[in-house]
């Protein structure tokens, strides 16, 4: 039996393959925040004292974060293999990324400014977790910017594409001069958090928020990618065929 | 190879030569943002102390930042660029070329201009030396990353600011080093060796893969 691997890569196929899977993923999204958020706040112990509950801003708070960090990387590869193969559906993928990606790392930052102003006195502190995302959502910002100031459609993916894969190469060496300012005494500042410390239950609630939130961003990024799909080939015939279908 | 390399750095060394007052617009916008800073912050000196390495890297980046878009525009305008892109000979080589010639004009006036302002900031002379070591190291690698965003942003309307969208991101590893060496030998005095040794590092890493990823950006923008 031979397999077409590429059967999906055309946007002719992948169109009505995303439109079946977004309500799965939606419904999951929902499912899972549902149960995230009750495990969350009823069935995690109250070891900590009534006014240290605002702990739980972090079944929100986590999950962005991790979602704002994985969602570039996902997105650089979209980018790479739309370089490497020149298939138009990765660029397509990947520029209905980005945005998804830029709203997960401000809600990471808004959610912790928030947490951080209850619990340590504070909106912002040049930590260097909160500088990295604050420098995330540059790059974000500035992959959209690029996308959008071409107007050429081939030249803004393929530019937009190199800039990502330039940015995941520095983004590494971003990160660990904003953690180590001082090379001389890098050991001493770098934080450490371990997720042996962290209560059975409260990890429960936040895993399945990470998953609700992974379901959520599928869902929207497919939503997406099915809009810019329509949008780019709006002249084609199979897009007038089934706009005449829907009649 | 090297002859290409030679006869674009000519070229563009003698095509700046022509047209003086780009290279010292550049210059002078460095030197202005530099003074600005006393005359909003106060001009204590201990103050002025404490923010001199920030302030000058800050200076610097946005001074080499808005010079890149130079960089290949004029060559992009008048039609050579493409036909440096259909010469047999390596087109990064091309590149680098240009992004010497460029630093030669942008970046080396910035680093023999330092001391002026490493007095204007009270700095010692052991710390004007080892912010002009930085800045000598440090220039480089801002033009040779910035021509990646040039490159990118070529003939964009709105070009300029969206460069430095772009570019200011990847600028920060060198700003923290850079005026971190400054600030160790001006203020607290710690061992300076690792802060060379980092901005030597990224350099290197520059140089070998800004401009064949230069390269890649002008073969997509120049289509």
């Amino acid at each position: 039996m031979s397999i077409n691997w590429f059967k999906y890569s055309a946007p002719t196929t992948f169109y009505p393959l995303a439109g079946k899977m977004v309500p799965w993923f939606a419904w999951l999204a929902g499912l899972c925040t549902l149960f995230g958020l009750y495990w969350g706040f009823f069935e995690t112990p109250s070891i900590l004292s009534d006014q240290k509950q605002y702990y739980r801003i972090i079944f929100i708070h986590v999950p962005a974060a991790w979602m704002s960090m994985w969602l570039y990387v996902v997105m650089v590869c979209w980018a790479l293999a739309g370089l490497i193969f020149n298939t138009r559906l990765s660029y397509m993928m990947a520029s209905a990324l980005a945005p998804t990606g830029a709203i997960m790392t401000f809600l990471a930052l808004v959610t912790g400014a928030i947490w951080g102003k209850t619990s340590w006195g504070t909106w912002w502190d040049w930590d260097p977790r909160m500088t990295s995302e604050l420098i995330l959502l540059f790059m974000y910002v500035g992959y959209m910017a690029l996308q959008s100031a071409i107007d050429d459609p081939r030249r803004a993916d393929r530019a937009s594409a190199l800039l990502a894969v330039v940015g995941l190469v520095c983004v590494p060496v971003i990160f660990w001069s904003v953690n180590c300012p001082d090379p001389n005494q890098c050991a001493a500042l770098h934080q450490r958090s371990s997720m042996a410390n962290v209560e059975k239950n409260i990890l429960t609630a936040m895993f399945t928020m990470t998953f609700a939130f992974w379901m959520y961003c599928f869902a929207i990024v497919l939503m997406r990618a099915r809009n810019i799909i329509l949008a780019r080939e709006s002249n084609t015939t199979w897009v007038a065929e089934m706009i005449e279908a829907e009649k | 190879m090297f002859k290409t390399f030679r006869c674009i750095l000519m070229r563009d060394l003698t095509l700046a030569m022509r047209r003086r007052t780009d290279v010292l617009t550049t210059l002078f916008f460095f030197i202005i943002v530099v003074s600005l800073f006393p005359l909003g912050v106060g001009t204590e000196k201990e103050t002025l102390r404490h923010i001199a390495p920030g302030v000058v890297w800050v200076a610097a980046l946005l001074a080499s930042m808005l010079a890149l878009e130079r960089l290949f525009a004029s060559d992009y305008l008048d039609g050579t660029l493409e036909q440096m892109l259909l010469t047999p000979q390596p087109l990064s080589v091309l590149v680098l070329g240009k992004i010497v010639a460029h630093w030669l004009l942008t970046g080396l006036p910035l680093v023999l201009i330092a001391p002026l302002v490493g007095l204007q900031y009270h700095l010692s002379g052991e710390s004007i030396g080892v912010m002009m070591l930085a800045l000598l190291i440090g220039t480089p690698v801002l033009s040779l990353i910035g021509a990646i965003g040039a490159a990118l942003t070529l003939g964009l309307r709105g070009g300029g600011v969206l460069l430095s969208l772009l570019i200011l991101p990847l600028y920060i590893p060198v700003l923290v080093y850079g005026s971190g060496a400054v600030a160790a030998s001006a203020v607290t005095g710690s061992d300076l060796q690792a802060y060379f040794s980092l901005l030597i590092a990224f350099f290197l890493l520059a140089l070998v893969f800004s401009p064949w990823a230069t390269a890649a950006a002008l073969r997509i923008s120049v289509e």
